[in-house]
C-alpha cells in the first residue's frame, strides 16, 4: 500500500466548464476543448489571464484511433491561446482525466506550478459501433482478453453476474440504477440523454402513433427494461439502457495553489484528498465484485482528507455500466458489500436520499466521452458544491465531494474528494 | 529449437499443440497464467513451463450480442451470441475463455461454479490459422 504522504501544498479549483455531451458532427476535439474553456473561463468569479497559466494536462483515451489524430496536448494548447506553455496528454482509458486532474494537483503541490490548466477530450461518434467496441476494447488485455470474445460491455457484464450469482441481485437491480440516473439527467441541460425512462418510453409511444404503428404497452420501467425490442440486450445481463452511450465531449478544469485561490474565486473548492491505484486483468482477481483499485485509491484520498465515507454529501461515481455504480458504491464504503444493490431502489442514491450519487446523470445519462468524463465528474460536484446545480440541486449547504473514476476494468482509479473549508 | 519464451507468443505455440501452459518460478513456485517472463512475487527470472490443467469452474460470464470485429468474422454477433467467462483452474489460477456447451438464449440456465473442461478451437485458414482457448460446460 502506498504511503501516506500529504501535499505539500493545497490546490484548489477555482473554474470549471465542459461542453455539451452527445454526438455532432463536424465537431473534433479541439473545438469542443474551446467550447469547454469558455465556459470555464466565464466561472472564475474574479476572473484569470490565459497568459499566467503553467501548464495544461489533457487527459484522452484515443484521438489516435478515434480521429485518427495523435500528439494531441500541444493543438489542445495551441487553440486555447497556451503555447509554449508545457501540454501533457494523459492516457488511462477512461480514467485518463481523473489522471490529469492529478497531475495537475500534483504539478501544483510540487511548486513548479502556479496555475494549471485541466482537461478532458473525447471524439467517439465519428466511427462505427463496431470500431468504437474495438477501440474501447483496447483498453483491456488485447493479448489475453479479448481473443476470449470479451467487450468492454461483456466485462462489466461478467461483474454482474459474479454479483447476481454472490448476493442475489437480478437484472432488474441494475436497472432501477438506470431509472435513477436518467431522471438526473433529465434536469442536465449539458446531458446527451437528457430524458427520464417514462419520456424513453413516450416518445416511442408517440412515434407508433404518429406511424400508424400499433401502440406498445408497457406496464412501467421495468416492464419496458426487461423488453428485449425496446431494451436490446449488448452483453447479457447489460442492456442498452445499462450502458454509458458512444459520446463526443470536452472539460476544462481551472486550478490554481491554495495561497493564490482567493485573487480567483469568492468561494473555491479545495482539493482535500486524491489518491489513484492499478491493478491486474479482471481474471487474474480474487474478486470480481468489487475493483481493489477503488478500494486503494478511497483509502488514500480518505486518508489525505481525514474525509470518512459517512460525510460525503454528493459524489459522481464512474456508472460506465449501472453494474459499475452498484459496485462503485460499495467500494468507496458508502454501503456495505453486497448491499450497494438496493441502494437505488429504496431511492437512498436519489437526488433527495441520504446520499446523493450522480446528480448529474452520471456517465449512463450524460454522456461517457471517456478522457473527458473524470474532468466532467469534477464539473458537477463544483456546481452542487456551489449551490449552481438548479432543478438538480441537492438540499442543505454542501460541505463534502467525491469523484471516482475509472479506467477499463479497474486497471486504474482515482478518487478526489472536494471541501469548501 | 527455439527458445522457450514466457509470452504470447510461446503460449500460442503451446496452444496451438492443444496445450493450456502456465510459467512457474522455479524459486518461490508461483504460476502464472498467461505466463509471465519474470515473477512478480519475488522478482526471479527463473520460469518453466508448467501445464495449467484443464478442468476447472466457471467463475463469470457474459452472453455477448454486441460483438467485437474478430468474433464477428468468426460468425457471432446479434444473431449468433457467444458466451465468454473467466474460468478458475483446478490449481487455482484463473483465465478469460470462450464459453461453449451452454444455452445462450436461456443465460439464467447458466451456472456460476459449474464444471468446465478445456477444448481447443481452431479459427481461419492456411497462414491465419490460429488456436483458440475454449471451455466447455460438462
Amino acid at each position: 500500500m502506498a504511503k501516506f504522504r500529504p501535499l505539500s501544498r493545497g490546490v484548489a479549483v477555482v473554474g470549471a466548464g465542459m461542453s455539451k455531451f452527445g454526438a455532432f458532427p463536424g465537431k473534433s476535439t479541439r473545438d469542443l476543448f474551446v467550447e469547454a474553456f469558455l465556459e470555464m473561463r466565464d466561472s472564475v468569479d474574479k476572473g484569470f489571464n490565459p497568459a499566467e497559466v503553467d501548464a495544461l494536462y489533457i487527459g484522452n483515451f484515443s484521438s489516435d484511433l478515434f480521429e485518427g489524430q495523435g500528439h494531441t496536448a500541444p493543438i489542445m494548447a495551441e487553440w486555447v491561446g497556451l503555447a509554449p506553455k508545457p501540454a501533457v496528454r494523459v492516457e488511462d482509458a477512461c480514467a485518463s482525466s481523473g489522471v490529469a486532474l492529478r497531475q495537475g494537483i500534483l504539478a501544483i503541490a510540487s511548486g513548479v506550478a502556479d496555475i494549471v490548466l485541466v482537461g478532458g477530450i473525447e471524439k467517439m461518434t465519428d466511427l462505427p459501433t463496431a470500431e468504437v467496441t474495438d477501440t474501447l476494447a483496447t483498453a483491456s488485455d488485447m493479448l489475453y482478453e479479448i481473443p476470449a470474445g470479451f467487450t468492454f460491455p461483456g466485462f462489466y457484464a461478467s461483474m454482474a453476474t459474479s454479483y447476481m450469482h454472490k448476493f442475489g441481485a437480478t437484472p432488474e437491480s441494475f436497472m432501477k440504477v438506470g431509472i435513477k440516473n436518467h431522471e438526473n439527467g433529465a434536469l442536465n441541460d449539458k446531458a446527451q440523454f437528457g430524458k427520464t425512462i417514462r419520456q424513453v418510453m413516450d416518445d416511442k409511444i408517440a412515434k407508433s402513433e404518429a406511424r400508424g404503428l400499433p401502440i406498445p404497452v408497457w406496464e412501467n420501467e421495468i416492464a419496458f427494461l426487461q423488453d428485449a425490442r425496446a431494451n436490446p440486450i449488448i452483453a447479457w445481463p447489460m442492456r442498452l439502457f445499462d450502458c454509458s452511450p458512444i459520446s463526443d465531449g470536452a472539460a476544462a478544469l481551472l486550478l490554481v495553489s491554495e495561497d493564490l485561490a482567493n485573487k480567483f474565486s469568492e468561494d473555491p473548492l479545495y482539493i482535500l484528498g486524491t489518491g489513484q491505484a492499478s491493478d491486474v486483468a479482471l481474471h487474474e482477481r480474487e474478486n470480481l465484485t468489487g475493483l481493489r483499485a477503488a478500494r486503494e485509491a478511497a483509502r488514500q484520498a480518505y486518508l489525505m482528507s481525514g474525509v470518512t465515507p459517512a460525510d460525503i454529501q454528493v459524489a459522481e461515481v464512474h456508472d460506465c455500466f449501472t453494474i459499475a455504480e452498484v459496485i462503485a458504491i460499495e467500494d468507496l464504503g458508502f454501503f456495505p458489500e453486497g448491499e450497494g444493490y438496493r441502494a437505488a431502489e429504496t431511492g437512498v442514491t436519489g437526488r433527495t436520499g441520504e446520499k446523493p450519487i450522480n446528480t448529474s446523470g452520471g456517465l449512463k445519462s450524460k454522456g461517457h466521452p471517456v478522457g473527458a468524463s473524470g474532468a466532467g465528474q469534477v464539473i458537477e460536484i463544483w456546481k452542487q458544491m456551489r449551490g449552481l446545480a438548479g432543478d438538480r440541486q441537492v438540499a442543505g449547504e454542501l460541505e463534502f465531494g467525491l469523484t471516482h473514476n475509472v479506467g477499463g476494468t479497474g486497471g486504474t482509479c482515482t478518487v478526489h474528494i472536494f471541501g469548501r473549508r | 529449437m527455439t527458445e522457450q519464451r514466457f509470452n504470447k507468443a510461446g503460449f500460442d505455440e503451446k496452444l496451438a499443440s492443444h496445450k493450456l501452459m502456465a510459467s512457474r518460478c522455479e524459486e518461490c513456485g508461483r504460476m502464472y497464467l498467461p505466463p509471465k517472463p519474470m515473477c512478480t512475487n519475488c522478482y526471479s527470472d527463473n520460469l518453466e513451463w508448467v501445464e495449467a490443467g484443464t478442468n476447472g469452474t466457471l467463475e463469470a460470464f457474459t452472453i455477448v450480442y454486441i460483438a467485437s470485429t474478430a468474433m464477428i468474422e468468426a460468425g457471432y454477433g446479434r444473431e449468433n451470441p457467444h458466451c465468454s467467462g473467466i474460468v478458475k483452474l483446478e490449481n487455482g489460477l484463473s483465465i478469460s475463455a470462450q464459453i461453449l456447451g451452454v444455452n445462450t438464449a436461456l443465460p439464467e440456465t447458466i451456472k456460476i461454479g459449474a464444471p468446465v473442461e478445456a477444448v481447443f478451437l481452431e479459427r481461419g485458414e492456411g497462414e491465419e490459422k490460429k488456436t483458440f482457448l475454449a471451455f466447455d460446460v460438462k
